[in-house]
């Protein structure tokens, strides 16, 4: 088949191809930029969800756990937290993460472990409502059941 | 070796080779950690692990790229490299700041780290894969723009190739994507969004034009094929890099709170993703059938058709197992995604490397014609046992995903297992995966013993 391509059509393909890939791509970055602040309910990201997503990131909460399906295997999704183990009740929820990250690490002996990462009261009440904003995005109904 | 300033190539090499092994054996005690929590614990908990582990593949493959664009480039441009100097320079300020990144993952915990380095001042710590502090991808910016000045300047001043052309576009590209990870918005869909223009577009795009230009190269110069032939095959094969790839990173934002129509673009797009590499295939095997020159390294040619068969098993098909949208729906953060990523990266990258430093190092040693007999074979032992060893783990991965999909993503929500109780159901294919990955450090020192394999000299 190759035969009866030529370099330069090749080379043709592959600048045209190139060139209508990138054009296209471009062009939904944008539409998808504008659409996302709408998705995710950006103006409900309070100086609390915000403070929250940086406690998240500076203890790399990413190197074990998914949130909405990215990240390491290791431990459970966090996207759904806040359903799955607060029953959509943000007092319930606040008060059980408290209670967890002091338990932390669990004894049970040869369980996965989960560091004590030694978190202030508000940080934890930050990093509650950073995973009770992700739980409200709209990401088509993902997971496909509370288990994550 | 036609360029004595090719001889910059070879730290790249050996270095990089040094962190594929401490790559291997941080995956090993991921590996253990699964099977026994309490290993390691708590002095380097699994996610300061897995940042090494990761984090040590992307250091390694930029090292092996280096290398193999330093070693490549001069001969190339039919002249000697732009800046010696500045290669060397660049390589021990890199390894050197690279070292440093790792002792920081693990002597302080992250938190610490990130205090100390001042992410609150520009924060772009914490996200996967670029864990690095603000410093050090500071740095890393530095080191590839001196690396692209430096092949830049000697591919304008020299002969251009269509090689030439490819590998530097990659580069290019490599190099603004890369800019991406220091935008990090507080809305985490956002972030996640412009997060894949990294993560995506480094390696199912501006990396793959990289991985066709060394192999165009080494399939030159272990086959004596024309270079109008080979040309032709690459630029079809980047073509089809740019068409799929681009729009397929669409196939990442399925479920992180995208618009609904990348489910379609992202499914349609990404279909076509195994094409390039299936066409890696057939120029590599085409090559080798039409071979003009009979090239005593044999093994660099194997290596150059393996990257070829295991990158398409890899990325084309263990990438087209969940990448439509409605399996995706459930395949989505399993252990399936894992086994995806590990046999694409080997067979992809890892493996890329392999080829260039399997055809360059020996004669970077004095030995024009490649290692002796005696030094191949224990190569090609080594081959199998890597490959062999890492297709192992993928399935066993492959399977731990399947149950895990089957035991808590399909049943109804008060059938499905939870995410501990699954795990520990699947444990045994856990110990399966180990021990494959045992195989693959076992075959990485085999052929490092390669290199001491006493031959009689071959030569011509």
């Amino acid at each position: 088949m190759t035969e009866r391509i030529t370099k330069n059509m090749a080379r043709n393909i592959y600048f045209g191809g190139g060139l209508f890939a990138i054009l296209l791509f471009t062009g939904l970055t944008v539409d998808t930029v504008q659409k996302i602040p709408k998705l995710s309910h950006d103006d409900t990201i309070t100086q609390s969800v915000a403070l929250g997503k940086k406690v998240w990131e500076n203890n790399n909460c990413v190197g074990c756990h998914t949130i909405m399906g990215e990240g390491a295997y290791y431990a459970p999704e966090l996207g759904n937290a806040f359903p799955r183990l607060g029953a959509n009740d943000e007092q319930a929820f606040k008060t059980y993460l408290a209670g967890w990250m002091a338990a932390q690490p669990l004894q049970t002996p040869n369980r996965r472990k989960m560091p004590q990462f030694n978190l202030t009261p508000a940080q934890v009440t930050n990093l509650a409502d950073f995973l009770i904003w992700t739980s409200r995005v709209n990401n088509q109904e993902w997971p496909p059941n509370i288990k994550g | 070796m036609k360029y004595t300033s090719q001889m910059v190539a070879k730290p790249y090499f050996i270095f990089a080779l040094i962190l594929l092994a401490g790559e291997i054996v941080f995956g090993l005690a991921m590996g253990t950690q699964y099977l026994y929590g309490d290993f390691l614990f708590p002095a380097i908990p699994f996610n300061v692990l897995r940042m090494v582990h990761t984090n040590l593949l992307i250091v390694l493959l930029l090292f092996g790229f280096m290398g193999a664009t330093y070693y490549l480039i001069p001969e190339e441009s039919e002249r000697e490299l732009w800046s010696p100097m500045l290669a060397k320079i660049t390589f021990w300020v890199f390894a050197a700041a690279g070292v440093a990144t790792i002792l920081g993952y693990l002597l302080v915990p992250y938190a610490t780290l990130a205090e100390s380095m001042a992410n609150s001042f520009w924060p772009t710590m914490g996200r996967e894969f670029l864990e690095q502090p603000t410093i050090t991808k500071i740095g890393i910016v530095f080191v590839v723009l001196s690396y692209i000045l430096n092949v830049t300047m000697t591919f304008i001043q020299g002969r251009k190739t269509t090689i030439s052309v490819i590998l530097l576009t990659g580069l290019f590209g490599l190099a603004f994507f890369f800019l991406f990870a220091f935008y990090v918005p507080d809305n985490l869909v956002m972030d996640k969004f412009f997060w894949w223009f990294v993560v995506h577009l480094w390696v199912e795009a501006t990396w793959e034009l990289i991985l066709g230009a060394l192999l165009a190269f080494v399939l030159i110069k272990t086959t004596g094929v024309d270079r109008e032939h080979i040309d032709k095959w690459l630029y079809l094969i980047i073509a089809m890099t740019l068409i799929s790839g681009l729009a397929g990173t669409g196939h990442h934002f399925f479920y992180i709170g995208a618009p609904g129509y990348w489910l379609w673009v992202g499914s349609i797009a990404s279909a076509a993703e195994p094409i390039p590499f299936f066409l890696m295939i057939l120029f590599a095997f085409n090559m080798a059938k039409n071979r003009r020159i009979q090239h005593n390294n044999q093994i660099a040619l194997t290596w150059a058709k393996g990257t070829a068969v295991v990158g398409f098993l890899g990325a084309g098909v263990w990438g087209f197992l969940h990448t439509l949208a409605p399996v995706n729906y459930y395949t989505h953060g399993t252990q399936l995604t894992a086994a995806h990523g590990h046999l694409s990266f080997f067979g992809a990258y890892v493996m890329i490397c392999f080829t260039l430093i399997s055809y360059a190092m020996p004669i970077l040693r004095g030995r024009p014609h490649g290692n002796g007999p005696k030094a191949q074979k224990v190569e090609l032992t080594s081959f199998w046992m890597m490959v062999i060893g890492m297709i192992g783990l993928t399935l066993a991965l492959t399977a731990a995903g399947i149950m895990q999909i089957e035991m808590q993503r399909l049943p109804d929500a008060a059938h499905a297992l939870g995410f501990m109780e699954t795990q520990a159901a699947i444990s045994t294919v856990y110990a399966i995966r180990l021990a494959f990955g045992v195989m693959v450090l076992a075959g990485l020192f085999t052929y490092f013993y390669s290199f001491f394999v006493n031959d009689e000299k071959v030569d011509a």
